[in-house]
């Protein structure tokens, strides 16, 4: 199993949602949260003061999913959250030792 | 007694009372989410501190007989002789209690409004004996002077609604409690952004709507005068905010809500002392010149150094005297100022601005150091960072 995190632009939320059950994606995790990269942050002013501001606003999708699916999900959520320009942000694919859900107490692919 | 006159005054008392809460979300606004409380209690505990000082003392020391033109005397102390009736009143249309009641509502408004100077940083103690200190020994003896039968306005300076008394005498000592408290930890170096602007442009819009009542009601009359002031505060106000996005714009930035809210702010505070003594149109001509006026203000304070938080200096320490100087050139109702051919009108106004300021600096200084050695002003460094609502009122504005 594996976990792949999606930390892209907040207006992509939707599109990237939409890719994702598309092909059969039947749950996420959604934060939002704040960051920078190569995009930096940007310029604030109030009342002519101007202040760097660092850190932006992204969303991060997470979903865990069977290793073998991991491809074209990657491919497809790459695809929707794509502008070009800087500031798109990045896909993290790692692995999961162990999915349990606590309803019913299934383990592993079964629980996903 | 006029009925007529007595029902648009209680109106106007409960306005200018309305404009208490607006500026405590005026300034809520403008400072961190850990300090909105610490800063909308400020404004909000004036309601109540005020209030009782000026039942027991402060209406007597600023409307009580004249004592050498200085200050009012002991006889209305406890509301001795403030009646339904007429008897004493200043205003002899209106009951006393009336015309207490109003000007009770100006004496709330004016210590609040220091408060935006020392925003995020003073102990809560300290504010309370510091407040009660300065309306009995700042504002009574200014409004004493102004309206009460003293020396400023015998002189014949004209403040119709309080350029001196509530937004200069403010200006000045924000000044004093800016350069005396020193900066906010981290200031110059780290970001001090607003962190509710919407609640900053309700108060605005609350302060405004306000302000109808502290401008019109100074015609102390439902007449033609309050009419006239009513609008020269709309225009004026209306007018500054256009002047100060545009100086916005020209100076390199973009249009702010901000920016729009303040300029309002600004023509308000700008035609206080004028409202009743000029025509709309010469408001208007106020009203854009105080934006800009203003918007230069504020960055004055980059220039010396001091942290006024949320620019107290800048615009009613700025727009109030330059309210009062123009109310010297402009005024043409009642009163005639440079324009009408009268220029002993803008000397004497001249010689208010200065007066009200080194008073109230100086008095501010004086009691602010004895607050200060008394049970200090400025919370620990840790309290500071950590926040005044937690640290001071054991208390945070948001859960999340």
């Amino acid at each position: 199993m594996k976990k792949i995190e999606i930390v892209t632009r907040t207006f992509k939320l939707d599109d990237v949602k939409h890719a994702l059950s598309e092909l059969g994606v039947t749950g996420m995790t959604v934060s939002e949260v704040k960051g920078f990269g190569r995009q930096g942050g940007h310029r604030e002013v109030y009342r002519g003061a101007e202040y760097q501001v660092d850190f932006v606003p992204k969303v991060k999708i997470e979903v865990v999913v069977e290793d073998e699916r991991v491809p074209e999900l990657v491919r497809e959520a790459k695809d929707a959250a794509f502008t070009g320009n800087v500031g798109d942000g990045k896909i993290f694919v790692s692995p999961v030792d162990e999915v349990v859900r606590i309803r019913t107490g299934e383990t592993g692919d079964e629980a996903i | 007694m006029n009925p007529t006159d007595n029902a648009f005054i209680l109106v106007c008392a409960a306005l200018v009372m309305f404009m208490t809460p607006g500026l405590a979300l005026f300034y809520g606004g403008l400072v961190r989410n850990k300090n909105v409380l610490s800063t909308i209690m400020h404004s909000f505990m004036m309601l109540g501190l005020v209030s009782v000082l000026w039942a027991v003392v402060g209406y007597s020391l600023s409307f009580g007989t004249d004592i050498g033109g200085f200050i009012g005397g002991f006889d209305f102390a406890f509301l001795n002789g403030v009646g339904m009736g007429v008897e004493g009143s200043p205003a002899g249309n209106l009951p006393h209690l009336t015309f207490m009641i109003f000007q009770c509502m100006f004496a709330v408004i004016t210590p609040a409004l220091i408060s935006g100077a020392f925003a995020e940083r003073m102990k809560f103690s300290g504010f309370m004996i510091f407040s009660a200190a300065w309306l009995l020994l700042v504002y009574a003896p200014m409004c004493h002077w102004v309206w009460g039968g003293g020396w400023m306005g015998e002189m014949g300076a004209l403040d119709f609604a309080g350029g001196a008394v509530v937004h200069m005498s403010s200006g000045a000592a924000a000044l004093a409690c800016a350069i005396l408290l020193g900066k906010r930890k981290g200031y110059g170096r780290e970001p001090f952004i607003p962190h509710n602007l919407p609640m900053t442009i309700l108060g605005a819009g609350i302060l405004w709507f306000g302000w109808f009542g502290f401008n019109a009601g100074s015609a102390l009359a439902a007449d033609g005068l309050a009419a006239n002031a009513f609008v020269t505060t709309h225009m004026a106000t209306a007018a500054a905010v256009l002047s100060w996005i545009i100086a916005e714009w020209v100076h390199g930035g973009k249009a702010t809500t901000l920016g729009a809210a303040s300029g309002a702010v600004a023509g308000l505070v700008a035609i206080t002392p004028a409202a009743g003594f000029v025509t709309p149109m010469a408001a208007i001509i106020i009203g854009l010149i105080a934006g800009v006026l203003c918007f230069g203000g504020i960055m004055l304070k980059n220039k010396f150094g001091y942290d006024d938080a949320l620019d107290v200096v800048g615009i009613h320490g700025l727009g109030g005297t330059f309210g009062a100087l123009a109310t010297g050139v402009f005024a043409s109702i009642g009163a005639e100022g440079l324009l009408m051919g009268n220029a002993h009108q803008l000397w004497v106004q001249f010689v208010s601005v200065v007066a009200t300021w080194v008073f109230c600096f100086v008095m501010t200084v004086v009691i602010f150091k004895v607050v200060d050695a008394l049970v200090g002003m400025r919370p620990s460094e840790e309290d500071e960072v950590r926040g005044l609502d937690v640290t001071q009122h054991s208390e945070t504005g948001y859960q999340l």
